[in-house]
């Protein structure tokens, strides 16, 4: 219940600024802007695929393309949405306040989290709303675009939780914009040095948030991928409460 | 039972210890003063003492409730203003104070009353739908105070209430924490001498994390006592004649009409003066009892720790 009153307050407070409205706006541009060149190379491609047998679909062409590259749009927006979380709190000397309130660490860090994914959710939700306009004279298919709803909101939420570890730990928002950004580059590209290397660094594959991502979006629900991601999330939070928890034996 | 029984505590950064074996009892209807130079320790003691900070060893019982152990029980009897007010620049005053009632779990109909009764004891009524940010520094350090109080917890933590205050705004405070002495607990820490004799009826001095002097407000000022009277008259007063008063040890001439007599404390003799004195026709202008300064004393106690 306490999180929810933190989760509300840090919703609206990003609300309050321009913040909110900017990233949206800015990102609903963004995707509106690939959605159409996704549509226009489905245009030109119908006439080739209609002879093609089990030829991929207005789904994998328009869909799976579009929320890859929003993933990647949302790997540089998320820290910027995340430094402020705890280091913020910090700088501003309204820590305190959460933390002589009779509130445990854990109910800080799931209200902090559930209120940055109250953000993020719209976000993703906002893009959804694109390809869904597309049943007004096409077909989609229904499973794979869950999938990929599934699989965008699943990665958002394990760049927020890193985010959230990240300005736990960072004395300024910047680094910890920057830390987690780099953090989560690294886990992005650490696929393609596996690539190159197929049988020696297969672990490097396992680790590599681009391949659960991508597994996720064809659709195939496998529960390594699904797991990979909610641990990636419950060990980052677990480590932001701790963080917290020690931080007040040794500021 | 006591609302605050803190024992032994110890804090230390890295190697430095910041607060050495300090211990504080505070009981309703106490109003203990934390007085010290910058870097005593005072901020250190006060968060350990709300939870924000962990000693590195020691004890804290708060109303019953071990503050390490079930800190959330501990922590619903506490209210804590820290050196800078805890505010969000975005909120208005009843928003913000909305968002910490609800933080301590006070329902709808409670808020509504709590807010109401704060922002007027407060005097925050005339900015009550104003953005935080617009406040002044003074508005900003009631709004503080109003956080503080707002879900009447037993004890008020208050870290230098009135830094910053214009003298007017001081007083204000100033009598406001004297009223909310009467029915919690208060600890407030301060540098300002004066502040503590004000609001206070009990003073801890500390020196570099330690514990220097535990007194009563009445006790402190017993030791403030030095035995002199000062005395202005508008002619020329008979020192000899006023030497053979009961209690008199010595009298010396600060100026032509201006006098210094130095008693016995056991034998206090300033209504015998007085009467002498318009006996005489001296036509007495000014008579005021020397004390030392809690300045004095703070100086004497921590020359006597260092050196």
């Amino acid at each position: 219940m306490k999180s929810l009153i933190i989760a509300e307050h840090e919703f609206k407070s990003v609300f309050r600024s321009p913040m909110a409205w900017t990233v949206l706006a800015i990102l609903q541009l963004i995707f509106a802007y690939l959605f159409l060149t996704q549509v226009e190379t489905f245009r030109r491609l119908q006439g080739k695929l209609a002879v093609i047998d089990n030829s991929p679909g207005l789904t994998d062409i328009v869909v799976t393309p579009l929320f890859g590259n929003a993933g990647i749009i949302l790997l540089l927006v998320t820290p910027l949405l995340t430094m402020h979380l705890i280091c913020g709190e910090r700088r501003n000397k309204t820590l305190p306040l959460l933390l002589s309130a009779p509130i445990s660490s854990t109910q800080l860090v799931i209200g902090k989290y559930l209120g940055v994914m109250g953000l993020l959710v719209l976000i993703v939700a906002m893009l959804t709303l694109m390809p869904l306009s597309l049943l007004v004279g096409g077909e989609l298919d229904s499973g794979k675009f869950l999938a990929n709803i599934l699989a965008l909101s699943l990665l958002v939420s394990a760049f927020a939780a890193a985010g959230l570890y990240l300005s736990t730990i960072a004395g300024h928002p910047v680094v910890a914009a920057m830390g987690s950004f780099g953090l989560l580059l690294l886990l992005w590209i650490l696929d393609w040095s596996a690539l190159s290397d197929a049988d020696a660094s297969s672990w490097l594959h396992y680790l590599s948030l681009l391949r659960h991502f991508q597994n996720l979006q064809t659709g195939l629900l496998s529960t390594v991928d699904v797991s990979y991601f909610v641990l990636f999330i419950s060990t980052f939070l677990c480590a932001t409460r701790q963080h917290l928890h020690r931080s007040r034996l040794t500021p | 039972m006591p609302l605050i029984d803190a024992a032994h505590l110890y804090r230390y950064y890295g190697k430095h210890c910041a607060v050495n074996n300090l211990s504080f009892h505070l009981h309703k209807g106490d109003v203990l003063g934390l007085l010290g130079q910058n870097g005593a320790g005072k901020t250190t003691s006060l968060q350990m003492l709300c939870g924000v900070l962990a000693p590195s060893a020691g004890q804290i019982q708060i109303n019953g409730f071990d503050l390490l152990k079930h800190p959330l029980a501990a922590k619903q009897h506490i209210g804590y203003l820290p050196d800078t007010p805890p505010l969000y620049r975005d909120l208005t005053v009843t928003e913000y104070l909305t968002y910490c009632a609800k933080l301590h779990g006070l329902n709808k109909q409670a808020t509504r009353l709590a807010m109401a009764h704060v922002i007027e004891r407060c005097g925050l009524i005339s900015v009550s739908k104003r953005l935080i940010a617009h406040l002044s520094k003074g508005f900003q350090q009631r709004l503080g105070i109003a956080q503080a109080i707002l879900h009447q917890p037993d004890i008020i933590i208050l870290d230098e209430p009135t830094v910053g205050l214009d003298p007017l705004q001081m007083t204000e405070i100033r009598a406001l924490i004297r009223e909310l002495g009467q029915e919690h607990g208060i600890i407030l820490s301060t540098h300002r001498l004066s502040e503590v004799q004000e609001s206070c009826n009990q003073v801890h001095i500390i020196h570099q994390g330690k514990l220097l002097l535990n007194e009563s407000i009445a006790a402190l000022d017993d030791m403030m006592n030095t035995g002199i009277i000062q005395i202005t008259t508008r002619f020329a007063a008979d020192n000899q004649r006023l030497a053979t008063i009961v209690g008199v040890t010595q009298i010396e001439t600060l100026a032509e009409n201006c006098l210094r007599v130095h008693f016995n404390p056991a034998n206090n003799p300033t209504q015998a003066l007085t009467e002498t004195i318009m006996v005489a026709g001296w036509e007495l202008q000014e008579l005021t009892p020397v004390k030392k300064s809690l300045e004095d004393i703070f100086i004497a106690l921590t020359q006597d720790k260092t050196s």
